[in-house]
Formats: C-alpha cells, sequence, structure tokens
C-alpha cells in the first residue's frame, strides 16, 4: 500500500492503495464516487470515462499510481441532484439514458469535449463519442443532449 | 348491492379493525356505482395478489406507499407506475413512495419480462389505486355527513364544500386499506387525466447523472468484501488440478472457495480480488474436450438438434402448386446466437447472518430467484429475501441470477460479510445465456391477384426459458461437486409463445401451416432475450413479405394492407409509411427504402417501421439515414417513456442486425469482449430517427418494450435489398456478407 494525493473534482485526497490499483477502483471504492462505472476493464466501452487534466480517459486503464497531481474530473463534479450542471441538465431535459449505466461515462467524455470546443458539429460529436457503447440504444438521445448542453453552454458564453 | 352486509370485502375490513363508522361510509361511497358486482377476473395482478393493502399503503400523517412486483430495468417503468397510482389515488407523483420486487414486501408478480408490467401491474395498481380513492372519499363523505361526489379532491385532502377537509392518512388513522380488489369500481375517465399521459420526467435519471447511488454495483454495505468467480474456460472443460495455497497467501484474500469446478476468490478489496482471481485462474489446470460444432452455420446447429414438432396453426387447406395459375417462394432465414450484452457485467450481493440470507440483485424475478437460491443452498424459502436493485439494463434473461447465486455460495463460506460479486468482462460474453441460433422455413403461393393463397412456415429454435426455475439453472450450481440438473425446458403456449413468438403473420391467410420445431437444448446455454422468437420470426416473415410483393410486382406497403383486416394494424402501416413519405420516395444510387410491421407477441403493441439505409458494397458498410416507426400501445401513460423504448429497440436490433454474432470454435467461445462482439456504435446509428405514436385513450395498456426488434430487422433487410438488389436472409447483415454478396 502507498498513500497518493489525488485532486478529484477540485478537492485533494488522500488514499492508500496498491499502485496498479486502476483509478477507477480508487474512484469507487475509497473515494465513494459512483459516476464512473466498471463495464470492461478492458478500455473498450468507456463506461469509466473521467477527465484526467481535461482529456478524457478509461479510468479503468489508469493505475493510480501514474495520476500524480494531474486533476480528475467525474459526473460528480458537474452538479448534484439538487444543483445539476449544464450537461446533468441537458441529459435530464432529453431524458437521456435508459438503463443509464453507460450515461455517466458517455458525459465526461462530452465533457471533454465541450470544454475544448463549445460549439460542436454533429459530426464532431458523433466522432467524438465513438469510443463510449451504450446498449440501451439511446444514442439518439445522448446525441441531443450534447447538443443542448453546447447551445447552454454558448449562451452562457454570450452573457458573461 | 352496494349496501349489501354480506359483502366480503366489508367482513374483511371488519376483521381487520374497522368500525361500524367505517361500514356505514362504505355503503356511501360504493353506492356511486351501481355495476352489479362481476364474478370474472380481477384486472392484471390483482388476479394473483387480491388485497389492497398489498400494493397501497397509506400512513397517519398521509405518506402514500405503492408497492410493485416489477422491477425498474431502465426501461422506466417505476415512472409510469407512480404516474398510474398518483393519477387514480389524486395524489402528487412527488409524495409517493414506489416500492419494487422485494421477497419481503411486494406482491410476486413473477418475471418483469414480455413487456408485461404495465398491462400487469399497471393495470392492477389503477384499480387498486381508484378503489383506495373510492373508499376513502366515502369515509370522508361519513365523516362531513354530506355526499361523496360533493367532495373535492386534491392531493390526497378530501374537502367538504363548506371547507371541512380531511386527508387520507387522517382517515386511516394507522390502519390500512385490507379489502379485496372489485373490478367494479370505476377508474378515472382517460380525459380527466393529468398525470397519466403525459410524459413526466423519469424519476431515476437525476441520480443516474449525477453519481447517486444507482444500481446494485453502487452499493456499498458496512464490512462488504469483494468475491469473484473463475469459471472454466469452456463449457466442457474439467478441473484437473489447482493449487489454492498460493493464492490464499495474496494480500487482501479471505478465502479461495473450491466446490467441484466453481472456484472463487473473496477480498478485502475489488481489485485485489480481480488480482487474485486471476492468479487462481493461472493456478488452475483444465482439460478441455471438444464439444462444440465449431465453424457450423445457425442453420447446421440447429438442425443438428433433437427437434419436437409442436404445429401452432393449421387454417384452411394446403395448397398445392398444382392448384394455383399463380407462383410459389420458399426461402430460408437464419439468426445466429447474439448476446444480452449488458454495458454493466452482473452484479450481486448477499449477506448470510443470524440464519437469514439477504440478497441484493438485478434479477428479473425476485420469487423465482428466492425459489432457485433456497434449493441451491439447501435453505428454507423464509430464510432468503431477495431485493431488487437495479443493475446494467439486462434486455431478458442475462447473468443476474447466476451472480446472484454467485454471490450467496460465497455469502454461506463467509458468514456475516456482504459479499460482492461482479463478474468481468469475459464472463458476461463467455458465460451469460445467450439469445439461440435459430432457422426459419418459409413457402407461400400467390394467386394471379397477387394474394397469398398458401403459407406454410417453420421455426426450429433451441430454449427462449431457462430462467430459474430450479437450481439447476443458476450457472454456479451446474459446476458444484455435486452438481444441480438444469430443467428440461419446454415450449411456452401460444399466443405469447417462445421461439414461436411471432411465428404466425398478423395477416389474413385463409390457408396456413405454422410449425414450432422446438428444441430443448443446445451446445452453448440460451435463455430469453428480447422479444425471444419474434426477432427472427419477424425479421423472416417480413422480409419474405417484401420478396412476394416484389415477384406480385406490388408496392411493399400496399401488399401488406391487402393482408391486414385490423384496423389498428392498418393504422400504424399507413402512418409509418406517410411520415416516413413512402410514396414521394425517390430513389437515389446506393440508398434503398425498407418496411415492415408486426403486432408483438400478436396480442401486444402494433408497429411499423420504415427506413432508409445506404450501402457501400465495396467496404460492406450499412448507415441507416432515417428510421420512422409508428407504434399503438393503447392508452399511453408516458409518451416521452414509450418513445425511449421505441427509439433503443431500433437502435439495438440495428445493432443485432448488423453486427451481432457469438462465434465458437470446438472447445470455447471466441467473442469475449466488445472487440470480439462489437456493437453498434455513433457513426452508425441512424442519422434521423422518428417514433409517430397513436394513443388510444380507454384501450388496454399493451407492451412496448420488444414491438420495434422484430420490424427493425426486416426493414433493414428490405432495404438493403432495395439499395443494392442483394436479399440477405442470414443474421447478421454484416460487413463480410454484403462484400461477398451472400
Amino acid at each position: 500500500m502507498t498513500t497518493y494525493h489525488l485532486r478529484v473534482n477540485g478537492r485533494e485526497h488522500a488514499v492508500d492503495s496498491d499502485p496498479d490499483t486502476p483509478l477507477l477502483y480508487v474512484l469507487r471504492n475509497d473515494l465513494h464516487l459512483n459516476g464512473a462505472k466498471f463495464g470492461c476493464g478492458l478500455g473498450q466501452c468507456g463506461a469509466c470515462t473521467v477527465t484526467l487534466d481535461g482529456e478524457s480517459v478509461m479510468s479503468c486503464l489508469v493505475p493510480v499510481s501514474v495520476v500524480g497531481s494531474r486533476p480528475v474530473g467525474t459526473v460528480e463534479g458537474l452538479g448534484t441532484a439538487q444543483a445539476p450542471g449544464v450537461l446533468q441538465q441537458a441529459f435530464i431535459a432529453e431524458q437521456a439514458a435508459q438503463c443509464g449505466y453507460c450515461i455517466a461515462g458517455m458525459m465526461m467524455r462530452a465533457q471533454a469535449l465541450l470544454a475544448k470546443n463549445p460549439s460542436p458539429t454533429d459530426a464532431e460529436i458523433r466522432k467524438h463519442m465513438m469510443p463510449n457503447l451504450c446498449r440501451c440504444g439511446t444514442h439518439m438521445r445522448i446525441l441531443r443532449a450534447v447538443r443542448r448542453a453546447a447551445g447552454a453552454l454558448g449562451k452562457q458564453g454570450a452573457q458573461a | 348491492m352496494s349496501g349489501d352486509p354480506q359483502s366480503p370485502a366489508r367482513r374483511r375490513l371488519l376483521a381487520a379493525g374497522g368500525s361500524l363508522t367505517v361500514l356505514f361510509a362504505i355503503r356511501l361511497a360504493w353506492a356511486q356505482d351501481e355495476t352489479p358486482l362481476d364474478k370474472g377476473k380481477l384486472p392484471g395482478s390483482l388476479e394473483k395478489a387480491p388485497w389492497l393493502d398489498a400494493w397501497i399503503r397509506i400512513d397517519a400523517d398521509n405518506r402514500v406507499t405503492v408497492f410493485t412486483g416489477k422491477a425498474e430495468l431502465g426501461q422506466g417503468i417505476k415512472t409510469a407506475l407512480l404516474q398510474v397510482a398518483a393519477e387514480e389515488l389524486q395524489v402528487a407523483p412527488g409524495r409517493i413512495a414506489l416500492v419494487t420486487a422485494d421477497t419481503a414486501r411486494t406482491p410476486d408478480e413473477g418475471y418483469t419480462a414480455g413487456s408485461h408490467s404495465m398491462q400487469d401491474s399497471g393495470t392492477a395498481l389503477r384499480h387498486a389505486a381508484a378503489q383506495v380513492r373510492t373508499v376513502l372519499a366515502g369515509l370522508a363523505a361519513q365523516r362531513f355527513g354530506i355526499d361523496a361526489p360533493a367532495l373535492a379532491l386534491q392531493d390526497g385532502v378530501l374537502r367538504a364544500p363548506d371547507g371541512r377537509h380531511v386527508t387520507y392518512g387522517e382517515l386511516l388513522a394507522g390502519r390500512q386499506l385490507h379489502l379485496k380488489a372489485d373490478r367494479t369500481i370505476p377508474v378515472r375517465a382517460t380525459a380527466k387525466h393529468t398525470v397519466a399521459g403525459t410524459s413526466m420526467q423519469r424519476v431515476d435519471i437525476p441520480a443516474k447523472v449525477t453519481g447517486g447511488v444507482a444500481y446494485v454495483q453502487d452499493l456499498r454495505l458496512p464490512g462488504m468484501v469483494h468475491g469473484r468467480v473463475v469459471r472454466p474456460p469452456a463449457p466442457g472443460a474439467r478441473l484437473l488440478d489447482v493449487d489454492t495455497a498460493a493464492v490464499a497467501r495474496l494480500p487482501g484474500v479471505l478465502k479461495v472457495v473450491r466446490d467441484g469446478r466453481f472456484l472463487a476468490v473473496v477480498a478485502d478489496g475489488e481489485y485485489r480480488a480481480v488480482k487474485a482471481a486471476a492468479a487462481l485462474a493461472r493456478a488452475a489446470r483444465w482439460d478441455m474436450p471438444a464439444t462444440l460444432p465449431a465453424g457450423a452455420s445457425p442453420a447446421a446447429v440447429v438442425r443438428a438438434l433433437p427437434t419436437q414438432p409442436n404445429p401452432i396453426l393449421s387454417r384452411g387447406s394446403p395448397r398445392s402448386d398444382a392448384d394455383s395459375a399463380g407462383r410459389t417462394l420458399a426461402a430460408h432465414y437464419t439468426k445466429p446466437f447474439q448476446l444480452h450484452a449488458s454495458i454493466g457485467p452482473s452484479c450481486a450481493i448477499a449477506q448470510l447472518a443470524g440464519g437469514q440470507y439477504t440478497v441484493w440483485t438485478h434479477s428479473q424475478g425476485v420469487y423465482p430467484l428466492q425459489g432457485a437460491l433456497a434449493e441451491l443452498l439447501g435453505a428454507d424459502k423464509a430464510t432468503i429475501r431477495c431485493i431488487h436493485t437495479e443493475g446494467s439494463g439486462c434486455y431478458g434473461h442475462n447473468a443476474a441470477d447466476d451472480v446472484a447465486a454467485d454471490a450467496a455460495l460465497l455469502a454461506r463460506a463467509l458468514p456475516g460479510r456482504p459479499v460482492r460479486v461482479q463478474w468481468m468482462r469475459e464472463d458476461e460474453h463467455g458465460w451469460e445465456p445467450y439469445g439461440p441460433a435459430m432457422l426459419t422455413a418459409v413457402r407461400a403461393t400467390l394467386d394471379t391477384g397477387g394474394r397469398i393463397v398458401d403459407w406454410q412456415y417453420d421455426v426450429w429454435s433451441p430454449p427462449h426459458n431457462t430462467r430459474p426455475g430450479n437450481a439447476g439453472n443458476l450457472l454456479a450450481a451446474t459446476h458444484l461437486e455435486r452438481p444441480f440438473k438444469p430443467d428440461t425446458p419446454t415450449p411456452s403456449p401460444q399466443p405469447e409463445g417462445s421461439g414461436d413468438r411471432n411465428a404466425i403473420p398478423y395477416y389474413v391467410l385463409p390457408n396456413a401451416r405454422v410449425t414450432h420445431q422446438f428444441q430443448d437444448s443446445a451446445p452453448l446455454r440460451t435463455s430469453a432475450l428480447r422479444s425471444l422468437g419474434a426477432y427472427c420470426n419477424v425479421f423472416s416473415i417480413e422480409s419474405f413479405m417484401d420478396e412476394l410483393a416484389h415477384t406480385a410486382g406490388v408496392d411493399p406497403v400496399a401488399f401488406r394492407l391487402r393482408h391486414l383486416a385490423d384496423p389498428r394494424a392498418i393504422d400504424v402501416v399507413r402512418r409509418a409509411a406517410a411520415r416516413f413519405g413512402w410514396d414521394a420516395y425517390k430513389k437515389t444510387p446506393r440508398r434503398g427504402r425498407g418496411f415492415a410491421f408486426a403486432r408483438y407477441k400478436n396480442l401486444a403493441a402494433f408497429c411499423a417501421v420504415a427506413l432508409e439505409v445506404e450501402v457501400a458494397r465495396e467496404t460492406g458498410m450499412v448507415r441507416i439515414t432515417r428510421a420512422v416507426a409508428a407504434v399503438d400501445c393503447g392508452e399511453v401513460v408516458n409518451p416521452d417513456g414509450v418513445r425511449n423504448q421505441i427509439e433503443g429497440g431500433i437502435v439495438q436490433s440495428a445493432s443485432w442486425t448488423l453486427l451481432e454474432r457469438v462465434r465458437f470454435d470446438q472447445r470455447q467461445v471466441l467473442t469475449r469482449d466488445w472487440a470480439g462482439y462489437p456493437i453498434l456504435r455513433f457513426n452508425q446509428v441512424p442519422e434521423r430517427l422518428e417514433v409517430e405514436l397513436i394513443d388510444r385513450p380507454g384501450q388496454p395498456f399493451l407492451g412496448t418494450g420488444e414491438a420495434s426488434q422484430g420490424p427493425t430487422a426486416a426493414a433493414i433487410a428490405n432495404a438493403v435489398a432495395d439499395a443494392c438488389g442483394l436479399r440477405l436472409r442470414d443474421l447478421p447483415l454484416d460487413r463480410a456478407r454484403l462484400r461477398a454478396g451472400r
């Protein structure tokens, strides 16, 4: 066991972990953050997607020992059920979930896109979202939710 | 009638602690309705669970709790059931707590499957809630000395014209309405609905998009430990030896379990359990006999199985070619083994404490699972409680029950500790019960006027239902030193059927023979996958309808309409065609349109799908440019919820149809991850997808969850044929087949 200091959703956490433990397990079991999900452990489905230094990564493939001081973002950092953030509001407004198991990963991948490109085209969204799998077939709503969030962020930007 | 002092419901209320006041009040409440008591069946699941307080309980402080034996699978059933209850009780949905499938608390409604939840539980709750409202209004009227119709009711508060008011909770004062359901109590008129029939937002989504505790995977119980099972590498593999000692010494390992070829570890941390399981897998030596029909097509696989012919339709007289001046066509269609392929591998938590097992599970049937676990553990059913807790979408009988058995076995090995088990990806792909391979053969004769005068259809299929059932239907139980034997599957009767689900066309066919060639086994474990045989049967029938239309020289939509009699079926076909712009369609190079229709199970939702594809023969890539569905599912409780189900069904069916096939060699399943078994990604989902709902206020709820699976498959095949002249009859219509042209 080694102690790691992680910066997750803007807060510092000290966790004791085996160095090879993927970040996913630390987020879920040590920090009790439920958003990132175990889907395959192989980097093939995206259910575990979080942001690391602003880039979307599959947290099942990132050992906790390599995270260092880079900021980690999970869906919990976007808002709460009582005060949902822009992306969360968009997913709720579009009812963009069925079982919803993939959705937190979808949102974090979208978050990384919108942070860099606040007004992506439909083709850019589809291409960016490609690594993440959804089995319920909620894709059309996910695409609408990402477009809606982009629109809302655009308005916020215009007002700022 | 309504004042009958011998009414059983009134006697029971008295027995349950009612008073004379209560008795008198009920007479007043029922005086509104003079319909004679109907001795027929009670609506929906009330037939099985007739007591009102099994469904609805109201505390003294006016908190309402509604109970259902159905489970949320991501289909939005919680929300729709809340809407139904809120509408009839006239209580705001936000003030109602809903308790779903739990063997200690809710009615036994069997499995949450077959698009039955609204028909069974929605109907039951609607009638139970209407009766609760009516009885309570009667009590209030009695208290105020007025007639019940003079009362105003809002959010569980009954108000007299002079301003006096009383809540449901105050009327009951802690008692519950232990009354038997009465089917003659009227439900609210659909025209007055304010909650049912609206697109209320799903109650489960906020937690799912904010990282709340939304799934069994997210539960963290005090003292919880983590188990992982090491499955045999192949169905026929025999364990030669395993050195467990080294694994037992690994950091955090609490227990190594070996029972026959059931191997498992329990550790104090999840990733430690994962690593220990990998070490245990390396420490095991297996013998892997060649037991599988490697390289065999689905047709060859099912043809090799013992078959029981089961005629399910014999109408008119068979017509031979000689009788007909028209033409006879024949074709075969096939479907491979396919996966449920949940994104989240199956998970359960079990705890044995004080002689009682508690199992948190995403099983579709907590009561049947309770029975199977009792047999597996040699425990009394009363000592096992199964609580449904949502998991990743299952789309049928996936590994939910199996992982619950794993967790229960490990909980028994480590009494006191809650043991959480989640399968690894390769276990889910390798060991969940697959949707079976199927073969269909159809032969039909057209008369000179282009009408079908003879129809003969056979469907060969391994079992679509191996649910527990008995303990032997739980995977781990078959791997123990003293293994349990699986049930011998039997075909489900028509009209719902199993492999023969939707094998009887919904068309008017004067002479028709349909035979279900039932097979009670398969080389790989199989069970219920969303829509069961309907997916392959509708794919076959609706592909063949296009082939017949083509032969008859008739537009495929017009050809279907001339063989349909049910006005609701005709309506969905016309509406889908109109919304798509079928008649005005202009064909362009590489693109083509396809149409298909079915009424799910011939008794649930009507669904027609029209879509356009673009086919690149050189790469084999099929892209759906636009898809339109028209759906009639009776009275709609949540329009957006129905749209979500239909949209999802279309995309999932497109994935099955264009990509999916389990592959295996002589010894083992080869498709053990998403690289080996790809599913549809964002690049291949339709550019546009529209769902048109036909609401039928006052009509019974018709299950929707599986309605679009079959029509979508055939519409894609028909569109591919229209686009490039290639008629593909073997699923999936993948790139290799498109390139090869067969």
